[in-house]
């Protein structure tokens, strides 16, 4: 099979993110960048479904440092990389899905794979919209994935259980946790990233159907108190939580 | 650009779910805002007489499509109604419910029609005639305000975000229309959904449960969770946890809230034997209420709870259980 990963380049979740000094984006200096988690489960079943013939590509819109973590993808196995090359990457994910689609339109790829979400905006978005932009089935929220012949099946996360459903190919997913274990890149694999085909290609990108007005940190919490030690300050939580929060 | 407001109803066999009711009644409020009309899409099989309904959240009119290859989430389907319904009734926002399938169905709506997509919002005013959203980024640690550039917006609505929606007696006036003559043609309708599983035990969803009683590595294995399950009972609440637990395999992924999690926000979270990293802080932070039980009187959970107990959980966790009953029993 052909397949295709879409990845993004992502702070490390654990940083504290910082707002710059425009006031409507993150401040970038002393960030860590990470491979999308999501992203981890795309690539390692993509990788369980190239088979002997196949390979798997993995496509990135983002600054030229995303090779990085384009390289940490070809370490875990990928064939080959292409950087659609920004200055900085959309937080709009129609601008991504734009971009992305009219590379996509020239790879004939059998499956499509991407994250649920994308840690940073959270917009859970350029999967279904590249979808339907290509006019290809999606189904998102993928905690299995089964392919045979010109068919997939899946099982997705939904509210209360698992929706089962099918779709022909050429067709993509949106992975959710639970899909697979990660494959973590090998030190043999990480020395045969590097001699791997990576393709960069510069990108301009179509204009933001967003407008960001204000980034702003929420509201700290008042601060809390400690009702008291082991089970003894048990009747007085109920009492707060009673007469204070009153949500008992 | 008219002054519309379509809200996507969510129904699943054959019920609306209660988000259905909270973006009806948001775009209601928007719409008294543009004097336009509070329209209801309603998509299913079977639901022609329940759809007036809608109408007492606030639908000024109701769009119904009675048809049975909807019994099932059809997201090719449902997006070329939603486009048609957009067509006919000229928006200047389209609602949905930020649950999975708004979440799914939104991005392909806003795509088509090259619109600006607003996630996950937890604040809409039209200001100045436009449209202004608030919603999280970095699963909470940022908040924004965001302004659609292209109209319609295209606006999902995060669940018990906006308050609760009140159920008038009075309809407003609603008309029930039957959306006919789309032909949409089988081929069309590429992705099936052939079956759900309700998991096991579940009586909620984390993402719209008022109460969550969570467990993390304090607990020290996945047999200990059933004191967790037992709080929750007497409380009406569902069970969630902390990725290491989840990634010990005490609880399933579906359970794990925080950054690579859920995002929850109950009006009490009761965290018990959870540290508080940034990425579980990130996914519960908003809950209007956090108690925290915990041995260690430096967990950075207590920086952000509105309550704490230090303790050994498996002292302190029975014994709220305990005392929670006594109050139910009294009161019969
Ligand atoms: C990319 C990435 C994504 C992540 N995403 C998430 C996420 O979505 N959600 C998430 O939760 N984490 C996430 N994490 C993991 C996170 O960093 C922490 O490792 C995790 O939240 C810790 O879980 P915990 O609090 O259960 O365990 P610990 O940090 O080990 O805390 C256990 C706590 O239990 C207390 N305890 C022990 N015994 C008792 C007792 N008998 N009574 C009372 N208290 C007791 C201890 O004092 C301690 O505070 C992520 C990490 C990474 C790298
Ligand atoms: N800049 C990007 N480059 C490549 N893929 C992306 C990009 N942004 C988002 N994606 C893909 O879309 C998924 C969901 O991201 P998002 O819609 O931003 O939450 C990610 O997990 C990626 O698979």
């Amino acid at each position: 099979m052909k397949c295709v990963v879409c990845l993004k380049r992502v702070p490390d979740t654990g940083t504290r993110i910082k707002i710059d000094s425009s006031g409507t984006a993150i401040d970038d200096t002393d960030v860590e960048w990470i491979v999308n988690p999501y992203d981890e489960f795309a690539i390692t079943e993509a990788l369980t479904h190239r088979g002997s013939d196949g390979e798997v590509i993995i496509l990135a819109l983002g600054p030229e440092e995303t090779t990085k973590e384009i390289r940490t993808a070809l370490a875990m196995g990928a064939d080959q990389g292409i950087l659609l090359q920004v200055q900085r990457p959309p937080t709009d994910p129609l601008q991504t899905a734009q971009v992305l689609a009219s590379a996509l339109k020239e790879l004939e790829f059998d499956l499509l794979f991407f994250g649920c979400r994308g840690v940073d905006d959270d917009n859970c978005a350029v999967g279904p919209m590249v979808a339907s932009i290509l006019d290809i089935p999606l189904l998102s929220d993928v905690i299995q994935f089964d392919v045979e012949g010109s068919k997939a099946t899946v099982q997705r996360e939904t509210e209360g259980g698992h929706e089962i459903g099918n779709m022909p190919l050429p067709c993509g997913i949106t992975t959710q946790k639970g899909l697979n274990e990660p494959k973590l890149p090998s030190l043999p694999g990480i020395m045969k990233a590097k001699k791997k085909p990576l393709e960069i290609r510069p990108v301009e990108l179509p204009d933001s159907s967003l407008e960001i007005v204000e980034m702003s940190f929420p509201p700290d919490r008042p601060p809390g108190k400690i009702v008291g030690e082991g089970a003894d300050a048990v009747p007085e939580l109920i009492r707060v939580l009673q007469e204070e929060a009153k949500v008992l | 650009m008219g002054q519309n407001i379509l809200a996507i109803a969510e129904i699943r066999d054959g019920e609306f779910r209660s988000v259905s009711y909270e973006i009806i009644y948001q775009a209601r409020k928007l719409a008294e805002s543009t004097g336009g009309e509070a329209i209801a899409v309603a998509v299913g099989s079977g639901i022609t007489e329940k759809a007036a309904e809608l109408g007492h959240w606030g639908a000024h009119r109701i769009l119904v499509l009675d048809d049975p290859r909807f019994e099932q989430y059809a997201p090719e389907g449902l997006t070329e109604t939603v486009l048609a319904a957009a067509k006919t009734y000229d928006p200047s926002t389209i609602l949905f419910p930020a649950s999975r399938r708004g979440k799914d169905l939104s991005p392909r709506v806003a795509a088509r029609l090259q619109s600006g997509l607003l996630v996950d919002c937890t604040d809409l005013e039209i200001s100045e005639g436009h449209l202004v959203a608030t919603r999280p980024a970095y699963a909470g640690k940022v908040l924004l305000k965001i302004r659609p550039k292209t109209l319609p917006a295209v606006v999902s609505l995060r669940p018990k975000a906006a308050g609760k929606p009140v159920r008038s007696e009075e309809s407003a006036g609603s008309e029930v229309v039957a959306l006919s003559d789309l032909n949409l043609e089988d081929a069309q309708l590429k992705t099936q959904i052939t079956g759900f599983e309700a998991a096991a035990g579940k009586k909620l969803d984390l993402t719209e449960a008022d109460t969550i009683v969570a467990g993390g590595r304090g607990l020290k294995g996945p047999e200990n969770f059933n004191i967790l399950e037992d709080l929750a009972e007497a409380l009406g609440g569902t069970v969630g946890a902390s990725r290491a637990a989840v990634d010990l395999g005490w609880r399933p992924h579906e359970d794990q809230v925080g950054q690579t999690g859920k995002t929850v926000n109950p009006g009490l979270y009761i965290a018990c034997g959870i540290s508080g990293q940034i990425q579980h802080i990130a996914g519960m932070r908003t809950s209007r209420n956090i108690v925290a039980i915990n041995k260690d009187a430096e967990a950075p959970i207590f920086g952000l709870a509105t309550y704490g107990i230090v303790g050994d959980l498996f002292d302190v966790v029975p014994r709220l259980t305990e005392e929670l009953r006594k109050i139910k029993d009294a009161e019969h």
